[in-house]
């Protein structure tokens, strides 16, 4: 036990490449806000305009309510899938991965 | 032994079990309670086993379960973490009752963790301690912010935590029928023998079997009846239909012009709705509410005038002045019966004996037969029961004019909300309310901000992701978590609109006399009452009063014509949701005293074991505090509070640890007072609210935390510009977390025997 947090201080030392780091966030930080203003429309937005889009009408479920009810759920596992991918791929990229997998 | 043999093991025994339980209640040897004993023996017996097997005192272990537990046992575990009594029994009923506004709750408590992955969890993972204040103190650099830190955990854990325990009592209650304190603690120790023996790696695994139990219970009924109704098992396709049948049905109860614009066939919709007579059903109870609310202009002369008005009665019962009235009713009898006798007087021109007046004739009959009516209401057995009823009702009367005022408040809003019939159950939230006074849309829209921030704020969930083997896993563990939560959450929606149906199609314009059995069922329990108020023998809408939406979630076995051990399945599968949930909760707080106060603040230099040993009899103590609020404060709060504690988490912990990761510039000074700040005002404003009315732009106390995440936000982001720079080794820091590379691995378990 004390090994793993003795391990866990020499870890925060390690010294990054500098330049790769910020290349890496920066990737990192244009996809977090792409998602953050997918994760907004699909939760505010379309739920701001849910009474206007409820004139639609698919298999019995107004799109408004199918949005809140079903619609947004759905984007919402699949985006943190996606992002998890892609957050894989991008460590690879920059071979920031894990040891040990 | 091997992790998957057990589960299997497992999942084959509850399946059996309830086969079993299903042909013996076919035999007709057990009933819903018997099968209700049985399953909860069943499942605590279960869940202590677990607590058993991976019983251990390795503070790793305990903490965070050897962070070996793989994405998607997380996820499961994280899911019945998550879920709680709230989330199994109640939030089916509140899209019942609420409709598109009860969305948020849908949104709010999904949408949070798109936060959660994107934000925090594979950071919080790569820091790889045990517990939010450990990320706070470090990141803060110091002990001021880890003990704001703990402050904001526990307060936020408690507050959820009371909820929980809440729960558990009705369900236990109402499983083996029981009263609630003792349920309360019941209930309890399934929660104790598990985490207190095994720490997260016990919790864990028997969160995993919970969620399966919970989840089947939860599909079961609604696929059922989907197939039952549309021959597709899929109630998530199959309920739009069901909305639109709703929306016409609805349309015909209140009246309203065109009710059917899409032509659905009349044979899956009610030819007996009435409008009349849902018309004078409510305007009925709008007079009941009118006569509460004069009551209520001015209570004390109210009471008064009914404790006289009951007492006069009683009076008048008394034995003399019964034996009083009697001999009066009887001399008046007499009167007129030796009237009718009397020989007539002769005609002096006829000789003969006048007829007798045809009306006055009439007159006399009446009036015996009006003696003899009343005569029979003084029997002694309806004096008596008279009498009884007058006492009961006088000790039934408010003792006080406080106690007159709730009352009668509540039977206003009651019968007030009677009168309103049926609103438009798919209507969005307008902008503008139509008293002009409040805000609807950013009501809405506000909670479900509040839910979101708030899910990714609390303790007890981002624990969780200390758990898994690496950054990596982590991040997938999110969407593992999301999507077994999501299998319930997308289908809650189903449970309301089908239960809506049916209580259009097949409650609405039946007799009295002869309810739907799920609905005698359940009115037996008190979740419902049918109260015929026009007094016509036939239910109307309006007549259909809902005490406690719960109905929804518990009725929809019984709907779908399946056995009661379905229902007792249900009940199991509430049970197992509200005990994952303590059990987390309960963890985190003890946690937040035994290792972050005692171990990292007072005595750092606490061995291994009497950490652990700590850790769990603060669990104890805390389990004890928590069931004591639950079962004996009772305050109407409780309610509320789980919605509370998410706009507490919002506008406390979420700040400072978004910040913390995303901008290297947050400084300590700024981070604890924007927790301070953030907190305080989440909470006053809730109580100011909640208590007195008080209101910002109409956001009530459930949206508290719009407020207070705001204010911690602003106030972070300020002090941080006008604090120094956090020194080379904090930004350090900050940046060391953002990189998975160099992460502490942990080893995915196998098996979950023995001591790692």
């Amino acid at each position: 036990m004390a090994e793993l947090q003795t391990k866990d201080a020499e870890m925060t030392k390690v010294d990054f490449d500098q330049q790769k780091l910020e290349t890496y966030w920066k990737e990192n930080r244009s996809l977090v806000f792409t998602m953050l203003g997918i994760w907004f429309a699909v939760s505010y937005l379309i739920q701001f305009f849910s009474g206007a889009i409820n004139s639609i009408v698919i298999a019995g479920f107004p799109l408004g309510y199918y949005m809140g009810s079903q619609g947004a759920l759905i984007v919402f596992v699949v985006m943190i899938f996606v992002y998890a991918k892609k957050m894989n791929d991008l460590d690879k990229k920059y071979n920031l991965e894990e040891e040990g997998e | 032994m091997q992790l998957k043999k057990i589960l299997g093991l497992y999942v084959t025994g509850f399946v059996v079990l309830t086969v079993v339980l299903a042909l013996l209640e076919f035999a007709g040897v057990l009933k819903l309670q018997g099968i209700g004993y049985v399953f909860m023996i069943f499942s605590v017996a279960v869940y202590a086993m677990i607590g058993i097997i991976t019983r251990t005192s390795d503070p790793s272990e305990y903490y965070v379960a050897g962070r070996g537990v793989s994405a998607i046992y997380n996820g499961m575990a994280t899911g019945s973490d998550w879920m709680s009594a709230a989330s199994f029994i109640s939030m089916a009923g509140l899209l019942f009752a609420l409709g598109h506004m009860g969305l948020a709750y849908i949104l709010g408590w999904t949408g949070g963790y798109v936060l959660l992955a994107l934000l925090l969890a594979p950071y919080l993972r790569k820091f790889g301690q045990y517990t939010v204040p450990d990320f706070l103190g470090t990141r803060y650099g110091g002990n001021a912010a880890r003990v704001i830190g703990i402050i904001c955990a526990i307060l936020v854990s408690l507050t959820y935590l009371t909820a929980q325990l809440n729960g558990v009592g009705t369900i236990v209650s109402r499983f083996i029928g029981i009263p609630f304190e003792p349920g309360v603690f019941i209930g309890l120790l399934g929660v104790l023998v598990c985490s207190f023996l095994g720490g997260m790696r016990a919790v864990t695994w028997t969160q995993v079997a919970q969620y399966i139990v919970l989840i089947s219970a939860y599909l079961i009924p609604v696929i059922w009846l989907s197939a039952k109704l549309f021959f597709i098992p899929i109630p998530e396709i199959t309920y739009g239909k069901v909305l639109e049948r709703i929306s016409v049905m609805e349309k015909q109860i209140m009246g309203k012009e065109n009710p059917n614009p899409r032509n659905i066939p009349a044979e899956v919709l009610n030819d007996k709705i009435d409008p009349a007579k849902e018309k004078e059903s409510r305007d009925l109870w709008a007079k009941e509410a009118a006569m509460y609310k004069a009551k209520l202009s001015n209570v004390d002369s109210a009471l008064a005038a009914d404790k006289a008005a009951l007492e006069a009665k009683l009076a008048s019962l008394a034995d003399d002045k019964v034996a009083e009235r009697r001999a009066a009713l009887e001399k008046e009898k007499a009167d007129a019966q030796a009237m009718m006798n009397a020989p007539l007087p002769i005609d002096p021109k006829t000789k003969q004996p006048m007829m007798m007046d045809e009306a006055k004739k009439k007159e006399l009959e009446a009036k015996i037969a009006e003696a003899d009516k009343q005569l029979a209401m003084l029997t002694p057995e309806r004096v008596k029961a008279e009498k009884e009823k007058a006492e009961k009702a006088l000790a039934a009367l408010p003792k006080n004019a406080e106690e007159a005022k709730t009352k009668w408040t509540a039977a206003q809003t009651a019968a007030a909300n009677q009168a309103k019939g049926t609103g438009d159950y798919l209507a969005t939230p307008p902008l503008v309310s139509a008293d002009g006074k409040s805000y609807p849309m950013l009501q809405f829209l506000g909670l479900i901000l509040c839910l979101m921030v708030g899910t990714a704020g609390l303790p007890h969930i981002l624990t969780r992701y200390y758990t898994t083997p690496s950054v990596k896993q982590a991040r997938s563990s999110v969407g593992w978590s999301l999507f077994f939560i999501f299998l319930l959450y997308f289908t809650a929606p189903a449970y309301a609109a089908f239960a809506r149906y049916e209580v259009f199609v097949s409650l609405v314009g039946t007799s009295i006399a002869e309810l739907p059995s799920w609905i005698a069922s359940w009115k037996m329990v008190g979740l419902l009452d049918v109260v015929d108020k026009n007094g016509d023998g036939i239910v109307q809408f309006a007549d259909f009063v809902i005490k406690s939406t719960d109905f929804v979630v518990l009725a929809t076995p019984e709907i779908a014509g399946l056995p009661a051990t379905i229902t007792g399945l249900v009940m199991a599968g509430g049970l197992a949701a509200a005990l994952s949930t303590a059990d987390g909760l309960l963890l985190t707080i003890a946690n937040a005293f035994s290792h972050d106060l005692y171990y990292k603040i007072i005595n750092p230099s606490a061995s291994v074991q009497s950490r652990v040993l700590i850790s769990k009899i603060l669990l104890v103590v805390v389990a004890l505090i928590g069931a004591s609020i639950a079962a004996f404060v009772k305050l109407p709060v409780i309610a509320a509070t789980v919605a509370w504690a998410f706009s507490f988490a919002a506008s406390s912990l979420f700040p400072a640890l978004v910040l913390g990761i995303w901008w290297r510039r947050t400084t300590g000074p700024a981070a604890i007072l924007g927790m301070i700040v953030g907190l305080a005002v989440s909470m006053s404003y809730s109580i100011a609210n909640f208590f007195y009315q008080f209101n910002i732009l109409s956001l009530r106390h459930t949206e508290s935390g719009l407020l207070g995440m705001t204010a911690a936000f602003l106030v972070i982001v300020i002090v941080s510009l006008i604090t120094p720079a956090p020194d080379k080794a904090l930004q350090d820091f900050v940046y060391s977390v953002r990189f998975p590379k160099g992460a502490a691995q942990g080893k995915e378990v196998e098996s979950i025997g023995g001591a790692a």
